[in-house]
């Protein structure tokens, strides 16, 4: 069972407080786009073995949407940031390099 | 005093404290401390139990958890616990234990028939349970699921509700240490010196490990049992430390998370620990391998180490002639314990060509015939054993020379120890073959658990760490539990590890398989995994079908499966399958141990989330009078709604009939207290709930309500409700009962992630507001007089908004209808729900109102035509599929589900559109969920649709149902048939989905 941080509250909780929701970083396309940018938007995912950059709530607790940096492999978390942002912090990536996982 | 217990000694029983229990019935006497199976040996019985396929006679093979055979059910009734292992069991006064696996008796048992059978068709041979599955159905009907009902299963499951208390216990530690054996002990102490919070898990009774059988080891200058006692005494006093016994590390999971199951001397029946750990050591000790040699396991045939075991912890002799068999010195400590006990060894048999290790050595000072260069060809007895034939061993392994037989009722065998590996591998640790040892031992360098950080947080100490001895294994657990702590930052003093002696090991030679005479296919069995019946040629044959990955012949042949999880039937398996495949060990590698280490209760698992906390059940302000007032309870979500109100005598059908009718002819009233409610207010909020709702929301005018379709991505419904613009210009939208919390989160998903620009606020009043439906023709006029609001037509029209007070109460009216009816909805605070229940009730009782459940509800908006959200949705569908466009917005730019709705399949003219139907008997009501075929009699008719809704009308006096069907609505008027059980077919004819009032007139009044 992961133990998860909470980047909004800060609460470090077990996985069972935490929602699932998928890959992050994805770009939504609605109503005049293509077929395949659609189809891909819709359905395809990365589900990469090593890291991954995932989309999480805090269901049980503050309820806020955020972004984990995991490694599907070790499940090593590298770091969780807002859902505001639309690409990993530096400092995450930094630590992922530092695996030798970049 | 029995025959079989020594006259003294027995570190563990208590000889002034006898205890009396049953066994099969008939009362069996032992000392406290004792195990069921000591005490069982200790009066003399060796038949245990009986085989799971072949129901061969079973005696106890281990002393601990490794445990195959001797599995019994104890207590009665509902307290029965079945598959306990009598090793583990300690007997108390009054305990009631059976054998299982046997009918009907424990000596006399048919199903050894199959034994019998075996040896000429082999029925239960590996792979039986996939070949049995090509045989036709009615062979498997008829002939094998009886016969496998019948015969396989361990122990049966209690009946009745476990009157057991269970609880769970969250734990932190910074320092785990699994066992507390020597090197559990050591890690812990080391820990705890340096500072770190510590919980040590012993799942026997007592600290000591197998420092508490052996009596040739010194630690610190003292016996090793003596220096354990100091060692468990010195941590219980630590203020930091948690010394658990009769706890087992049951299971390790990520992040250092671990699961405990201590079954505690008082208090609960079990407490599940769950525990989050900085760091781990598993200091699990190693188990024994037994040896595959022909009937390897006749009642009799034991561990060599547990014979020490019940010498040394209970005094029990397991029998008074002993044979030994033997690949290593370690085994003549049985022997040793054994003459010294009093018991006659008759020889030590010896694989190995030499013996010249200090233990063979000191066998033969005490006048013990060793035997060198000799195997065991086969065991010999009926239910017990007997004799042992033995023989000289050939260069190429075979037996060679003549057999000569040795009368014995004991054989203590010992293949070499394994590291108890099992807690390592739970959780991502790799292993590695060591060659000298002949053994997986764990391999952090390949791979081990880490935690969130990413650094390894779990380390392996002494023996379970492939460190036999016990001077290195002192120093690797001391090692490991200071790195623990020090990795925490607590400064961990160096200690030196205190002198250990015991005699010189020479090496074993591994000895994986012992031929027998003759073929060992022919009535004579090499068993690998006693629990699970399966033989050393049930691996062969798995490897000369192409079960040649470990993990295929492991399925197939079920080696090591299920509760054993491998402890005694792991390496001497794989082995047997390398060697079949002439491939070296660690090519063919190991299977995964899976949690837990021995199985969990199911009552364990609960804890005390069971009857009425296994889920808590939410309750309307009215709960209590639909209690009172006959309410059949429904389930839906975590609510309970009345299904129906029934009265004294009164059939369900007959109670949902009458209320339906109360509702067309006079009025009636439901709790919608269930309904969900979500407020969304800010400035975007008209712009967002555009963007959520397939119709335009931002236009609704204050003091409107307007009927709302919510679609996922897809394009598919998922919600429906009515959205209500209050007076201050706020949205209250309405969800469906079990969709509240889905939608809450739905919206608050797409406002943080999508639209987090968007100036929007929502917020879950499900439970702040009750809602009360009034719907009939005379609503108005039973509620007019309990408010000052005017309730006319023209003051309130349809999906108007009100909001005043009603009986003295705050509330808002909505006039919607989900019965077609004139109707109100009325939501008040939740604490004058029932107030305002009683009011209505009591206001229109002289107008014959009644109160109407879900079932009312549900026939009501069925003869409308109105959908339900979960009967004619199921994931898969549109609105445009249930005739909905008219909700779907054609001007928005953009919506939830647009897109999708524009993929071509969507708008696809074959798809299933919502119809209604009509059976051509009107009496006969469709059953839910049954298909429409185009033609019965085709051999494989095609399907063109299903019902989604049924139900018998008593406004129309006839069946009717809502289902979905090819092209529907172009298809009016056609019949079409429903094929059902045993060549039965009924037909309905395709009509409007509005059965009652097509042109709405009831409503609009």
């Amino acid at each position: 069972m992961l133990l998860i941080t909470c980047p909004c509250c800060g609460v470090s909780g077990e996985e069972t407080e935490f929602a699932p929701g998928g890959e992050a970083h994805l770009k939504r396309f609605g109503p005049g786009s293509e077929e395949g940018e659609f189809a891909g938007y819709l359905f395809y995912r990365k589900n990469p073995k090593g890291p991954h950059f995932e989309r999480w709530r805090h269901a049980y607790g503050c309820g806020k949407w955020f972004h984990v940096a995991r490694d599907t492999v070790t499940l090593e978390i590298f770091g969780a940031y807002k859902a505001t942002e639309t690409a990993p912090p530096q400092e995450i990536l930094d630590r992922i390099a530092a695996r030798g996982k970049a | 005093m029995t025959a079989h217990r020594l006259p003294s000694g027995g570190l563990l029983i208590d000889r002034a404290r006898p205890v009396e229990f049953r066994f099969n019935g008939k009362p069996v006497k032992g000392f406290a401390g004792d195990t069921l199976a000591a005490a069982l040996l200790a009066s003399g019985r060796t038949l245990m139990g009986r085989s799971f396929k072949y129901h061969r006679p079973r005696g106890v093979v281990a002393a601990g958890v490794e445990e195959p055979n001797a599995l019994m059910c104890v207590g009665e009734g509902p307290r029965a616990t079945p598959n306990q292992r009598a090793t583990m069991v300690e007997i108390a006064p009054g305990m009631s234990a059976r054998s299982q696996n046997h009918w009907p008796s424990l000596e006399w048992d048919v199903g050894a028939v199959n034994a019998a059978i075996a040896s000429v068709a082999p029925v239960f041979s590996a792979g039986f349970y996939y070949k049995t599955f090509l045989f036709p159905r009615i062979a498997w009907k008829h002939l094998y699921e009886p016969v496998i009902r019948q015969s396989a299963g361990l122990g049966p499951a209690p009946e009745g509700v476990d009157p057991d208390e269970y609880e769970h216990l969250h734990a932190f530690a910074d320092v785990l240490v699994i066992g507390a054996g020597m090197a559990g002990l050591a890690a812990a102490r080391a820990a705890a010196e340096a500072g770190a919070r510590v919980i040590v898990a012993e799942q026997g009774p007592r600290a000591g490990g197998r420092l508490l059988s052996e009596s040739d080891i010194e630690i610190g200058g003292m016996p090793g049992a003596d220096w354990a006692a100091g060692e468990a005494a010195a941590l219980a006093a630590m203020p930091n430390v948690t010394l658990l016994t009769r706890c087992q590390g049951a299971g390790l999971y990520d992040h250092g998370y671990a699961l405990l199951d201590e079954e505690p001397k008082e208090g609960p029946s079990r407490r599940l620990w769950r525990v989050r750990a900085k760091r781990i050591v598993i200091a699990t000790g190693a188990i024994e391998r037994p040896l595959a040699f022909a009937n390897n396991d006749l009642p009799g045939v034991m561990l060599a180490g547990a014979v020490r075991d019940y010498l040394a912890l209970w005094a029990v002799a397991p029998g008074r002639e002993i044979v030994v068999f033997a690949n290593n010195d370690d085994a003549y400590r049985t022997a040793l314990a054994a003459h010294l006990a009093g018991l006659t060894v008759k020889a030590v048999i010896d694989c190995r060509a030499e013996a010249a290790g200090a233990l063979p050595e000191a066998a033969r000072a005490a006048g013990i015939a060793v035997r060198t260069g000799m195997i065991v060809a086969k065991a010999k007895g009926g239910k017990a054993l007997k004799s042992v034939l033995v023989a000289k061993r050939a260069a190429d392994g075979r037996v060679a020379g003549a057999l000569e037989e040795i009368g014995c009722d004991v054989l203590a065998m010992s293949g070499g120890w394994s590291p108890a590996v099992h807690l390592f591998s739970h959780c991502g640790g790799k292993l590695r073959w060591d060659e000298a040892q002949a053994m997986f031992r764990p391999a952090p360098e390949r791979g081990a658990p880490t935690g969130a950080d990413g650094e390894v947080n779990t380390f392996v100490a002494g023996a379970a760490n492939g460190l036999l001895s016990t001077a290195e294994g002192l120093a690797d657990a001391l090692a490991a539990g200071a790195r623990a702590a020090s990795d925490l930052g607590f400064s961990a003093v160096a200690a030196e590890a205190p002198s250990a002696t015991e005699p010189g090991m020479t090496p074993l030679q591994p000895l994986w398989f012992t031929p027998s005479v003759g073929k060992y296919a022919h009535g004579t069995k090499h068993f690998l995994d006693f629990q699970n019946d399966v033989t050393a040629a049930d691996v062969e044959l798995a490897a000369r079908e192409g079960y040649e990955s470990i993990e295929h012949a492991k399925r197939y042949t079920t080696l090591g499966m299920a509760t054993d999880q491998g402890k005694l039937s792991n390496i001497n398996g794989l082995a047997t399958l390398a060697n079949a495949l002439a491939a070296p060990i660690p090519e063919v590698g190991t299977t995964t141990f899976r949690p837990p280490w021995t199985p969990l209760s199911l009552g364990s698992i609960a804890g005390r989330d069971a009857g009425t906390l296994f889920k808590p059940v939410r309750r309307t302000p009215m709960h209590d009078w639909h209690e009172a007032n006959g309410a059949d309870w429904e389930p839906v979500g975590e609510w309970r709604r009345p299904f129906t109100y029934r009265r004294a005598g009164e059939s369900r059908e007959a109670s949902v009939a009458r209320e339906v009718r109360a509702v067309r002819e006079a009025a009636g009233m439901l709790d919608a207290s269930t309904l969900g409610k979500l407020l969304v207010t800010g400035p975007d909020a008209g712009r967002f709930l555009d963007l959520l709702y397939t119709n335009m929301m931002s236009t609704l005018k204050p003091g409107a309500c307007r009927y709302g379709l919510m679609c996922n991505e897809n394009g598919f419904l998922f919600d429906d409700g009515v959205v209500a613009r209050l007076p201050n210009g706020d949205f209250l939208c309405h969800t469906t009962t079990g969709g509240a919390e889905r939608v809450h989160g739905w919206m608050e998903e797409w406002l943080q992630t999508e639209w987090p620009e968007l100036k929007v606020h929502v917020a879950n009043l499900t439970e702040q507001f009750t809602q009360i439906a009034v719907a009939g023709p005379k609503a108005r006029e039973i509620l007019q007089p309990l408010t000052g609001m005017d309730l006319s037509a023209s003051a309130l029209p349809f999906m108007g908004i009100a909001e005043g007070e009603m009986a003295g109460i705050p509330v808002r009216l909505f006039r919607i209808s989900f019965s077609g009816e004139l109707s109100y909805e009325i939501a008040a605070p939740a604490h004058r729900g029932r107030a305002l229940w009683d009011a209505i009730r009591e206001a229109g009782a002289g107008q014959g109102i009644q109160p109407y459940g879900t079932e009312a509800l549900h026939v009501l908006r069925a003869e409308k035509g109105f959908i339900m959200i979960g009967d004619e949705t199921d994931g898969t569908v549109t609105p445009q599929d249930l005739g909905l466009s008219w909700a779907v917005s054609k001007k928005k730019a953009d919506f939830i589900g647009k897109r999708a709705q524009e993929r071509p399949f969507l708008s696809h003219p074959e798809r299933e559109r919502l119809v209604g139907l009509e059976t051509l008997e009107p009496g006969k009501r469709l059953p839910d969920g049954a298909y429409a075929v185009a033609d019965p009699a085709a051999k494989t008719p095609e399907v063109i649709g299903r019902v989604t809704s049924s139900y018998l009308s008593p406004t129309l006096g006839r069946a009717i149902a809502l289902g979905l069907v090819k092209r529907g609505p172009e298809r009016m008027g056609e019949v079409i048939s429903f094929p059902l059980e045993k060549g039965e077919v009924m037909q309905a004819r395709i009509v409007d989905p509005v059965f009652y009032d097509k042109e709405g007139a009831r409503q609009n009044v």
